[in-house]
């Protein structure tokens, strides 16, 4: 049998080598992405006929507004895996992954509220889609908040690991809020599930965007979980040996 | 392409704070999270060459 062997990746000494590699690459990507995303955003997407202009806002909103989403639930996953199995990378990706999510939650509420003034004539409203991302936006805080306040790294794994599991219950109810209740944010001419009605390049647009998040957002933590396993392996031996600390 | 002039493409149909804010504010946070990062990762750095220091020197330290 020559199959890889995944659990070699799963300890930090394998993965910290690993992921320096493929960081260079991951920014080159994420950076053409999102160059092209922007392009598209505003020189090849028409404006829209009933929006006008301040739609484009749109092409930052959607992606930021995915990862936000798509972040928890690989934090919450990793840390899951770490509870069960006591993986220590795990834990660490979990620890890495809840900062960009944080910050993608913020420009989601941000952007989305400036997008909510011109379009809605509200910055603000207390409706299901908004209220369940403002408790996102709490739900990583609280995560990385509970971990600042225990000392042990490994009682905090298992701590802020059943926040994240629980706080995962929350991300559903974030992507089916404009379904399941009437809220301001359904009204609105685009939305997910409308997709398909969009024109093509303000589709190909807002996935390109997404995209470049996405390598982005494995760039940034990748960086993070480097930065967390030097804080928490400092004292062994390889941490020691590398070239990095040697110099 | 729809923009007649840069003048017309900047003010973004007379929305452009909130276009240009939002995209920038996008910017702005990207550009300072990988800023941290980088200060961060000099940090760890540095502090496993000195406890490396430490007990290179036979120095007992405590953390």
């Amino acid at each position: 049998m020559s199959a890889i062997n995944w659990f070699k990746y799963a300890a930090p000494q394998t993965f910290y080598p690993l992921a320096g590699r493929l960081i260079p690459w991951l920014y080159v990507i994420a950076t053409l992405l999102a160059l092209a995303g922007i392009y598209i955003s505003f020189v090849i997407a028409p404006t829209d006929f009933q929006q006008g202009e301040a739609y484009r806002i749109i092409f930052v909103h959607v992606p930021a507004a995915w990862m936000s989403m798509v972040i928890y639930l690989a934090m919450a996953f990793w840390a899951a895996i770490g509870l069960v199995f006591n993986t220590r990378l795990s834990s660490m990706m979990a620890q890495a992954l809840a900062p960009t999510g944080a910050l993608f939650t913020l420009l989601a509420l941000v952007t989305g509220s400036l997008w909510g003034r011109p379009t809605w004539g509200t910055w603000w409203v207390w409706d299901a889609r908004l209220t369940s991302e403002l408790i996102l936006l709490f739900l990583y805080i609280g995560f990385i908040a509970l971990r600042a306040s225990i000392d042990s790294p490994q009682r905090a794994d298992r701590a802020t690991a059943v926040l994240a599991i629980v706080g995962a219950v929350n991300v559903p109810i974030i992507y089916f809020s404009v379904r399941w209740w009437n809220t301001l944010h359904q009204g609105a001419s685009i939305n997910m599930s409308s997709a398909p009605k969009m024109a093509v390049t303000m589709l190909t647009g807002m996935l390109i965007m997404a995209l470049a998040s996405w390598v982005y957002s494995i760039a940034v933590t990748f960086v993070r979980v480097r930065c967390i396993i030097l804080e928490r392996e400092r004292h062994a031996g390889w941490v020691r040996q590398l070239e990095e600390v040697k110099s | 392409m729809q923009w007649n002039s840069w003048s017309e493409f900047l003010a973004m149909g007379g929305y452009a704070g909130y276009v240009w804010g939002s995209f920038g504010l996008t910017l702005l946070v990207i550009i300072c999270e990988v800023f941290a990062l980088r200060l961060r990762r000099r940090k760890a750095i540095a502090r496993v060459k000195q406890l490396q220091s430490w007990s290179d020197q036979g120095l007992e330290y405590q953390e």
